[in-house]
């Protein structure tokens, strides 16, 4: 993971951006797999095909907002950010906060009364709702849980799975 | 404006509910009471309906085991309410609809000035500074005055505890995270972050914002603001309120008075209510140590 962040910001820091078109091409740098949900332990680790995602997407900024050089897409971002140079990091966890709502993240933001951002989403919520969002949108690609990465053991007794197919819980009340 | 003063309000055994005005109401409808209120912001427009939030409350609250696992979508087929073995439950909605279906997490909304509160006469429930509407279920007499006194059909009454009949509900995960600051277990594992952990004051900025660059996308109103006086748990949506399971008929008025006319309609209830005095004093007198009980008051007979 590290190792093409560090490519594409040692590319970025030496100009390169002002040459980049959105092409797959030109991301040459760019890992052609990435492995997702590390530290998983209810959903086990899986290889994200990024070269596929690239293919299909040919806009880095699809995914990838206000990083790698196409200019902001979203209006909104645009009235501040129109002609903002492209953020140094690439990875979404290099934004995106793993814990969103830790006792820090919340009193450092309720302090903070001219924040503009104050509803920046955590990592797992920009991911997920990036990866469904476009796959609902596009109507292509999984949206459900195991269709992407499939459950530990802890995962399954989280979910008493083991129980599937008995009656429907709201059968017994009434 | 005018709103019932919460405080005095408690105070609902056989005196007069005074009124109160409260500061100007600037902005949000909070009401001015707890000024460190956490809570949570549903935005209706992220939720999938994976029931996560449903399995996550399960274990955190030690909850019975699930009739069927929590990956069975079946349970969708009709709308769900709260119980005491499920204190949240998804529903689905708007099924037919193109961009449909809808979904939202149910629990209970922590109201501001809670019905469930003052509609207990042993005073089992609190309201504590972080916003949590907990409950004492030692103390708790198994009436259900606050089942149906609560607005949004929330406390589920155990049917299988006879001898400690008790109700219970969602308590913002108050004894095991919100006390020390940690965001509620059903918040925590929410996969697209349609639940957003905060304080009240932040999210109530928050969502408005959330309207404002996406006016598209969502209703222009911000549930839970306002409504039954405003509650801890504040919900967005891009489709009507009252098509995804909300009562349009609750004002932003608190409930306390239709308590109050609700009580004076039990007298079984209330004729019940000396022979079970003794033995909820001695145990109250146990359990005084909820923190943040807004009135020593003990209530009077009718
Ligand atoms: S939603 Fe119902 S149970 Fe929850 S605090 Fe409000 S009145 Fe009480
Ligand atoms: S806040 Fe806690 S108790 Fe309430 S629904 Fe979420 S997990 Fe359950
Ligand atoms: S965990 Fe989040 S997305 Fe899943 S059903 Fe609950 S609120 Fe909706």
């Amino acid at each position: 993971m590290s190792s093409y962040k560090h490519l594409i910001v040692a590319a970025l820091s030496l100009g390169a951006i002002s040459v980049f078109t959105p092409l797959a091409a030109q991301c040459a740098a760019v890992p052609d797999s990435v492995t997702l949900n590390q530290n998983g332990t209810l959903y086990k680790p899986f290889a994200f095909n990024h070269a596929k995602h690239i293919q299909q997407l040919k806009e880095c900024a699809g995914c990838h907002h206000h990083t790698t050089g196409t200019l902001v897409l979203d209006p909104e971002c645009a009235r501040c950010h129109q002609n903002s140079s492209p953020t140094a990091v690439v990875s979404c966890k290099g934004c995106h906060s793993a814990k969103p709502f830790s006792p820090e993240t919340l009193a450092e933001k309720h302090a903070d009364k001219q924040r503009y951002h104050k509803d920046k989403m955590g990592l797992k919520g920009a991911m997920h709702q990036s990866c469904i969002g476009c796959h609902q949108k596009e109507g292509a690609g999984p949206v459900g849980c195991q269709e992407c990465h499939p459950r530990t053991e802890a995962g399954e007794a989280f979910n008493s799975s083991s129980r599937l197919g008995a009656k429907p819980a709201h059968a017994k009340k009434h | 404006m005018k709103r019932r003063n919460f405080l005095k309000a408690c105070l609902i055994g056989g005196t007069t509910i005074a009124m109160g005005k409260t500061n100007k109401g600037w902005a949000s409808g909070s009401f001015e009471g707890y000024p460190e209120s956490m809570g949570v912001l549903v935005d209706t427009t992220r939720c999938i309906g994976c029931r996560s939030c449903e399995a996550a409350c399960n274990k955190e609250q030690k909850l019975p085991e699930p009739d069927t696992s929590f990956d069975d979508k079946s349970v969708f087929e009709e709308p769900r309410r709260p119980t005491a073995k499920a204190y949240t439950v998804v529903n689905q909605y708007e099924k037919e609809k193109p961009g449909g279906p809808v979904y939202r997490k149910v629990q209970c909304n922590h109201c501001n000035e809670p019905a469930c509160l003052t509609s207990c006469f042993v005073n089992a429930y609190t309201k504590t500074k972080e916003g949590a509407v907990i409950y004492n279920s030692k103390v708790c007499v198994g009436c259900r005055n606050c089942m149906i006194a609560c607005p949004f059909n929330v406390p589920g009454y155990d049917y299988e505890s006879v001898t400690n009949p008790v109700i219970k509900k969602c308590i913002l995960c108050y004894d095991t995270r919100l006390k020390v600051g940690k965001p509620p277990a059903c918040v925590d594992i929410c996969p697209q972050e349609a639940l957003t952990f905060g304080h009240r004051a932040d999210l109530i900025k928050i969502a408005h914002e959330r309207i404002r660059s996406n006016p598209d996308r969502y209703l222009d109103h911000v549930y839970g603001e306002k409504e039954v006086g405003g509650t801890s748990w504040l919900y967005l949506s891009g489709t009507e309120f009252d098509k995804i399971g909300f009562d349009p008929s609750l004002s932003n008025d608190p409930i306390i008075s239709n308590v109050k006319d609700f009580l004076g309609m039990v007298p079984m209830v209330l004729s019940i209510w000396p022979a079970l005095f003794s033995g909820i004093h001695l145990l109250s007198k146990h359990d005084s140590g909820g923190e943040g009980h807004d009135t020593e008051s003990k209530e009077e007979e009718p």
